[in-house]
């Protein structure tokens, strides 16, 4: 085929984009050679839009191992002990066909992981569907949660905390967002830079098939009414391949073999090797005709861009062949030399003796074009004046009761149920809680981790929105009794070529930014995904923000579930009652405006830090952090987890006890304090300055406050434990 | 007590039931599936997992494998063989264990505890048990256990049917049924009592601070009797 303007628009890359091509290249590319380019040059691999942001972030910190521009981020928790983590979306494939979408999504991290030579200890997801009134919903839901849980439980790795939304923008654009973390000893991480010339390249893994060719282009275009046609281009896992892969390739690690080592992922060989080569400023030689492939007569167009899954391509040390290839023949994989490294500079393509391709590295990876697009800023909406007379006529037990059982709020153990989250016998918070714990096997220490995204605030005012996520992500690890250290974000957002979507990439990056700079929590991997939009309507802006802490003795480890009766219980905090933009004002007074609640670093960072103090003394037995749904949401919850009561105090000096109850201000939590506790607890809080709120006392099997509320924990949990598990049956 | 775990390609409780069995004094080895003989042993476990993918049917695929006829010929002299889970799955299998393991009721996988009554104490697993009643844990997409009603009737009438799922007090129906499995099947013995397959997984209770504790109960019976 000859190529041409029309044939590289196909390609999805611009006009522009071509005729730049043609002049780096000083010749008409062919199409082998088209098909690298716009493999490499798409939104998806380059962050052509979002590369000028990104580079701002927070990246350093003191446990900080390997930030971003590796396979995934590494933080030091001690003792030679190092956590590798990313979080990845799958949204494009995962709209198209549900199972392998999702199941790919947690195939795919799982590799970014354990390419780093570490073994996956948990995972986690983020989730965010349709309307569940709109008919597509529950059928992607099932077959998401069953691709999740398909591959995760198969590779044996718990499942350990997860989030999942229904929001309406979600409707043509569903999110599935994978996270894993992994354990290595931090003397023994590998790295994806090439070294050292005429080092032989392998490939190890699956066979490369037709599957997932123009994924990674698919990822960085927005979907129109063809959509159903781009099932082909939806990869298909093999979870049992993958666990042999990782066998295989950690007991290579085992010693000294690799050089770098790269998974296939987005964009397959091409964008392994390229990378490999660009990074270790080298060129490299691949002989297509040894490539193992599992269909006849594949070109080297097609095998260039499959993203058939679960393949590793390897650098190695010369004279290790025989020995990594017995390993690889013990695991039943394939195993294949197919190049070597060069001082060429290029990526040079031999398919039957023949040189079907030659580009110059540096085109691919640094003359990649980067774009200043631009943006435009989100005002902050006007506060909402609420009509307080029109509270009167609801009655605060049934808002709670209809809070509860939302579909936002209410509890996903339908979910949860269907992953195995004790494989692997670490799991001392299953999920549910505020963050999964896994312990780190055969020590004292346990990693926490959660994942939290609020794109309600984030539509309302994206600065805003990105600071309160990043603090949400660390109010929970500091509700568990983990010490916060860093974060992964995956950046959900519509069509970067919108002033408004770019706009609201650009400041929720920069809320993002400052709340990790002054929480010194800073983000050491992640990525970006945009285009979600179907039909010109894009979603709701919704980073997903992942966290990772550390309890040094996993026996100090807490839980939100209320212990015993006649301790105390104490809002940690101040409430000034923001309703605006909470699930109250939607729920119950359908009011969408107005701003998000502030968010007030130095009070996250000083509350955080006494939560951590409580907790370390062991003054607190549980502990929660209050977000949507306010107070008496977050209190319910507890009660209902311990199956226990409270009686909650006549408030004195209480403005208004919807906005008090309600209200989603930021910086809170709530704890459990065993009466012989409570001195040293408030000697504390007064060192630090905090603002609390003697709320009441666990008593009995109902929540009471006045004569306004009395309701048994069965009504309650009733109302918060069935709503998704009678929608799916429905 | 030596025991020996097999590890085939797509295991992945092999590790959990390692560290299970050392910690209650067992001098545990592994042993690969492609290996020839297994290592003098008193008891040899098949782990939980996805063994060969579990393609083609739960199991089936390591029914065939090259280590199981040693596993085959140490049961029939009277050895300590237990499944669990997908080990389960696999005795059903090679036909040392009756009936077979299908796809759960509701179609879902589950991971969750559960509640299981010790049927037959005269055995070596479950003999002089403190309790009747265990809290395992299941995970599994396949484990509601079938026969034909003459399998059944020999279960019943040799005391072969090991544990069955129940309540928090006891009482066994559909509502205690996790899966679907017949009559609340968990795990079964082959007529000699010496082969134990069983879905729940004792190997994930076996500290406090996991789902909970019986699990070591489980173990330290077993080493209790052997002495």
């Amino acid at each position: 085929m000859e190529v041409t303007e029309a044939v590289a628009i196909d390609h999805g890359l611009k006009k522009e984009e071509f005729s730049k091509i043609c002049e780096l290249m000083k010749r008409t590319p062919n199409l082998t050679e088209l098909a690298i380019f716009s493999a490499m040059w798409n939104e998806h691999c380059s962050y052509k839009s979002s590369r000028k942001h990104l580079k701002k972030m927070h990246t350093k910190g003191k446990q900080v191992i390997q930030g971003p521009g590796e396979n995934a981020g590494v933080i030091d928790i001690g003792d030679d002990d190092a956590i590798v983590f990313k979080i990845e979306s799958h949204n494009h494939p995962s709209f198209i066909e549900p199972y392998q979408g999702a199941a790919t999504g947690v195939g795919g991290i799982m590799r970014d992981v354990f390419t780093m030579g570490a073994r996956p200890i948990a995972n986690l997801n983020s989730i965010h569907f349709g309307s569940p009134q709109h008919k597509k919903t529950r059928n992607l839901l099932r077959g998401v949660v069953k691709g999740i849980g398909g591959y995760g439980n198969c590779i044996g790795v718990p499942t350990i905390a997860g989030q999942t939304t229904f929001d309406e923008s979600y409707n043509g654009n569903i999110l599935v967002n994978a996270m894993t973390l992994g354990l290595v000893n931090k003397n023994k991480i590998f790295y994806s830079k090439a070294a050292g010339l005429d080092k032989p390249v392998i490939y190890v893994g699956s066979k490369t098939g037709r599957d997932g060719i123009h994924g990674a282009s698919m990822a960085s275009a927005t979907f129109d009414d063809k959509i159903e046609e781009k099932k082909p281009t939806v990869q298909v896992g093999d979870p049992f391949t993958e666990k042999l892969l990782l066998e295989a390739c950690l007991e290579l690690m085992a010693d000294n073999s690799i050089i770098a080592i790269q998974d296939m992922g987005a964009a397959g060989l091409t964008s392994s090797s390229v990378e490999m080569a660009s990074k270790g400023n080298l060129g490299i030689e691949l002989n297509l005709s040894e490539v193992p492939c599992r269909e006849e007569k594949m070109t080297p167009y097609e095998i260039m861009l499959s993203e058939s899954q679960e393949r590793m391509l390897i650098v190695l040390e010369k004279g290790k062949e025989e020995h990594a290839k017995k390993i690889f023949d013990k695991w039943n994989l394939d195993f294949a030399v197919i190049g070597k490294t060069t001082n060429s500079k290029k990526i040079e393509l031999i398919f039957n003796n023949k040189k079907v391709a030659e580009i110059p590295i540096d085109l691919l990876a640094e003359n990649a074009p980067i774009y200043d697009r631009p943006w435009k800023k989100t005002k902050l909406p006007q506060k909402l004046k609420f009509d307080k007379d029109e509270f009167k006529s609801l009655k605060l037990s049934d808002c709670l009761k209809k809070i509860l059982s939302n579909s936002n709020i209410s509890d996903k153990k339908w979910i949860w149920d269907q992953y195995d989250h004790t494989v692997m016998g670490d799991t001392i918070q299953k999920p549910g809680g505020d963050a999964g714990v896994v312990r780190v096997h055969g020590t004292n220490k346990a990693v926490a981790a959660s994942v939290d995204s609020s794109a309600l605030y984030c539509f309302s005012h994206p600065l805003t929105g990105g600071k309160q996520i990043v603090c949400e992500s660390y109010r929970n690890l500091i509700s568990v009794g983990a010490k916060p250290i860093a974060i992964t974000n995956c950046l959900n957002f519509g069509n970067p070529e919108k002033e408004k979507n770019m706009g609201e990439f650009v400041e929720c990056v920069e809320g993002i930014t400052e709340a990790s700079k002054y929480l010194d929590f800073p983000v050491v991997s992640g990525n970006v995904s945009f285009y979600n939009e179907t039909k010109d309507k894009g979603i709701k802006p919704t980073p997903t923000i992942g966290g990772v802490g550390l309890i040094s003795d996993y026996q100090q480890m807490l839980t939100m579930d209320f212990k015993t009766e006649g301790n105390l219980v104490y809002v940690i905090g101040k409430t000034d009652g923001h309703l605006d933009q909470s699930i109250f004002a939607r729920e119950l007074l359908n009011e969408k405006k107005g701003p998000p609640p502030t968010v007030n670093l130095f009070n996250e960072k000083n509350i955080g830090e006494t939560l951590l103090d409580l907790s370390r003394k062991n003054l607190i037995v549980s502990c929660h952090d209050v977000s949507l749904g306010g107070i008496l949401t977050a209190v319910s919850k507890m009660c209902i987890k311990g199956k226990k009561g409270i009686k909650i105090n006549s408030l004195k000096g209480l403005t208004n006890k919807y906005e008090y109850f309600f209200g989603e201000d930021q910086a809170r939590y709530i704890v459990e304090i065993p009466r012989a506790s409570l001195k040293k607890v408030i000697e504390i809080l007064n060192k630090y300055s905090v603002h609390f709120d003697d709320l009441g006392i666990i008593d009995g099997n109902s929540i009471k406050y006045n004569d306004d509320i009395n309701l048994p924990i069965e009504e309650l949990a009733d109302a918060h434990k069935y709503w998704l598990k009678k929608y799916m049956d429905s | 007590m030596r025991s020996s775990v097999i590890i085939f390609p797509g295991s992945n409780c092999d590790r959990d039931m390692d560290v299970a069995l050392k910690k209650f004094g067992f001098k545990n080895q592994m042993v690969w599936h492609n290996d020839q003989s297994i290592p003098k042993s008193d008891l040899i476990v098949l782990p939980g997992g996805f063994s060969y993918g579990d393609y083609l049917r739960c199991g089936s695929i390591a029914s065939k494998s090259k280590i199981i006829k040693s596993v085959i010929d140490f049961a029939n002299s009277g050895g300590l063989v237990l499944g669990i889970c997908n080990g389960f799955q696999i005795l059903t299998e090679t036909g040392l264990l009756n009936g077979i393991l299908q796809q759960n009721k509701f179609l879902n996988f589950i991971c969750s505890n559960v509640f299981v009554k010790v049927k037959d104490k005269e055995n070596k697993y479950f003999k002089n048990l403190k309790k009747n009643l265990l809290e395992l844990h299941i995970a599994h997409n396949e484990g509601n256990y079938f026969c034909s009603d003459d399998e059944l009737k020999s279960l019943e009438d040799n005391s072969q049917i090991a544990v069955t799922y129940c309540g928090a007090d006891g009482t066994e129906n559909e509502s205690t049924n996790p899966n679907g499995a017949l009559k609340n099947i968990a795990g079964i013995f082959n007529k000699n009592k010496n082969v134990l397959g069983m879905m729940p997984h004792p190997e994930r209770m076996i500290d406090k601070y996991l789902s909970g504790e019986d699990g070591s109960l489980f173990f330290k019976n077993i080493l209790d009797n052997f002495k």
